[in-house]
């Protein structure tokens, strides 16, 4: 019965709100959960709950698979360092609030060290045990080798390796030129950009949220909502066919499950209009490019001019820095747009061209 | 000065630098041509583009898998067409499975589905699956030609080549 309820809330249509409410829960409260009262209750009460998870026969083959154990590890590594900064900043934001200068300002942290010794010793040290950590991980866990490549066959599912699960997922819901090409490069370019988009000089060597909140929030959202809960999802949650499979489901080869994509042209032209396809290709998808034009055209706009965070925004980060920031969180907001999309209307494409290899 | 005896006139090192420098320039190429080859591979294991598929009444009604693992085709006999069917997923490039008790390819990557004809319909797929080129011979054998394929999309379906009446 309880598990039952659990496989229902991980599907994505319920995880997927779950996940974003609960981070927002996080960043409105960010002092409770950056708090060691709040890690000791975690803590405490995850064990039972772990417990109840790893006795499960069919979560624990999944968790046991030698691929899924980094990413346990991963997970656990990821709760504490998100929980670890807050923490800091959290102590931090308070001490400012009083008028006094963060931790790593105080005199007593000024102090200056030499990086030989008391640098280059700890990184040997990290060296050695990184080292020996990864020998005796590769003596337990045998690599996952499997027989030699075929052309006219795949594996059932067909994983990627874990890191790019995430990228795996996202191609479920967009043409491959998008999330396999133009959405990564934008990830990798936007990352590259922070630095030069984002030139508030608050929080230089010390941990805070307040100085920098927008900052964390837009990299927060993207890094645990739209990466790290997607390869949560690719790597536990998909199953046989891809198809989505609750922790305690039994990976059931002919699971059925009833789904039929349409596009954005078939809604408009046969289901609204009721008038069938037109011929021309761009007469078809012309509801679909003119939403996708506002979309990435008007809104950072509109957002500069009628709101009032978004004024701010503009007048602080001057035109172009600001039309680059919106152009990248547009884009990045495109992810679960279109994942919302799909589990709400099954709708497939906005704009579906084939004929030219340009879906989005 | 004038009894000075060069070594080298200015004549004789610009025949030497020419000598050199075309010897250069063909051991570059050579090594260029080494590595363009080494970047192909010594033995291809891809199916034949070409293959004979037997007699048209050696198919029953549905999707036939025989030719799937040497060749990569499905061969459809449906509604009294016979169809070779690309087995490479219109999304990314997989492989899908046909699915017997649901009537249906279904990839195992990212969870694309298509009807027993190629058309599809679950999924991110974009498009249907590629046909290739079928048609008799002579002997009344069944020749599929890879090379030649057919996009629904692209209307090329209605060519006579992409099916055989059977």
């Amino acid at each position: 019965m309880l598990k039952e309820l659990i496989n229902h809330l991980a599907e994505p249509i319920v995880s997927f709100p779950i996940a974003t409410f609960l981070f927002y829960l996080m960043i409105k409260h960010y002092k409770t959960f950056g708090s060691k009262k709040f890690a000791t209750w975690f803590t405490i009460l995850s064990i039972p709950v772990l417990i109840f998870f790893f006795a499960d026969p069919n979560f624990y083959l999944i968790i046991k698979t030698p691929d899924n154990v980094p990413i346990g590890i991963l997970l656990v590594l990821v709760a504490f360092f998100t929980w670890f900064t807050m923490h800091k900043a959290a102590i931090n934001d308070t001490r400012m609030e009083q008028g006094l200068e963060p931790v790593e300002a105080m005199p007593e942290n000024r102090e200056k060290v030499w990086s030989w010794p008391n640098l280059v010793y700890t990184e040997l040290f990290a060296i050695i045990a990184c080292t020996a950590f990864l020998v005796v991980w590769a003596i337990v866990f045998k690599a996952p080798l499997e027989e030699s490549a075929n052309p006219t066959w795949a594996p059932n599912p067909a994983k990627a390796p874990w890191y790019f699960l995430g990228l795996q997922e996202m191609l479920v819901y967009f043409d491959p030129w998008m999330a396999g090409v133009v959405l990564p490069v934008l990830i990798v370019a936007g990352l590259i950009a922070i630095p030069y988009i984002d030139t508030n000089p608050k929080g230089n060597g010390y941990y805070c949220f307040k100085d920098r909140k927008w900052a964390i929030i837009s990299f927060m959202y993207g890094w645990l909502i739209l990466w790290v809960y997607l390869i949560i999802v690719g790597v536990f949650l998909r199953g046989p066919n891809w198809t989505f499979y609750g922790p305690f489901e039994y990976w059931d080869f002919h699971k059925i499950v009833a789904e039929f994509n349409i596009n954005l042209s078939e809604f408009i032209w046969i289901k609204g209009l009721g008038i069938g396809m037109p011929k021309n290709l761009v007469v078809r998808e012309i509801f679909g490019i003119i939403l996708t034009i506002a979309y990435v055209g008007f809104i950072p706009v509109w957002v500069a001019r009628a709101t009032s965070f978004g004024r701010k925004f503009y007048i602080d980060l001057g035109p172009i820095r600001y039309y680059l920031f919106m152009t990248l969180v547009v884009v990045m907001m495109s992810l679960p747009i279109k994942m919302v999309l799909r589990w709400l209307f099954s709708m497939k494409y906005i704009i579906a061209l084939p004929e030219w290899e340009l879906n989005l | 000065m004038s009894d000075t005896k060069l070594a080298l006139n200015r004549r004789e090192f610009f025949s030497y630098v020419t000598v050199g420098w075309v010897m250069f320039s063909a051991a570059c190429a050579g090594l260029g041509a080494m590595a363009f080859r080494f970047s192909y591979p010594n033995v291809n294991f891809d199916p034949e583009m070409e293959f004979l598929a037997g007699l048209p009444g050696d198919f029953p009604s549905g999707v036939d898998e025989r030719f799937k693992a040497t060749f990569g085709v499905w061969m459809v006999k449906q509604e009294g067409k016979l169809i070779a069917l690309s087995n490479i997923c219109t999304h990314l490039g997989c492989i899908p499975n046909w699915l017997p008790a649901e009537l249906k390819f279904k990839c195992p990557c990212h969870g694309s589905g298509y009807y027993m004809s190629g058309i599809n319909f679950e999924g991110p797929t974009p498009r249907p699956l590629e046909r290739f080129k079928i048609g008799l011979q002579p002997d009344g054998k069944i020749k599929v030609d890879k090379t030649k394929v057919y996009r629904w999309e692209k209307g090329e379906w209605e060519n006579p080549d992409s099916f055989l009446n059977v």
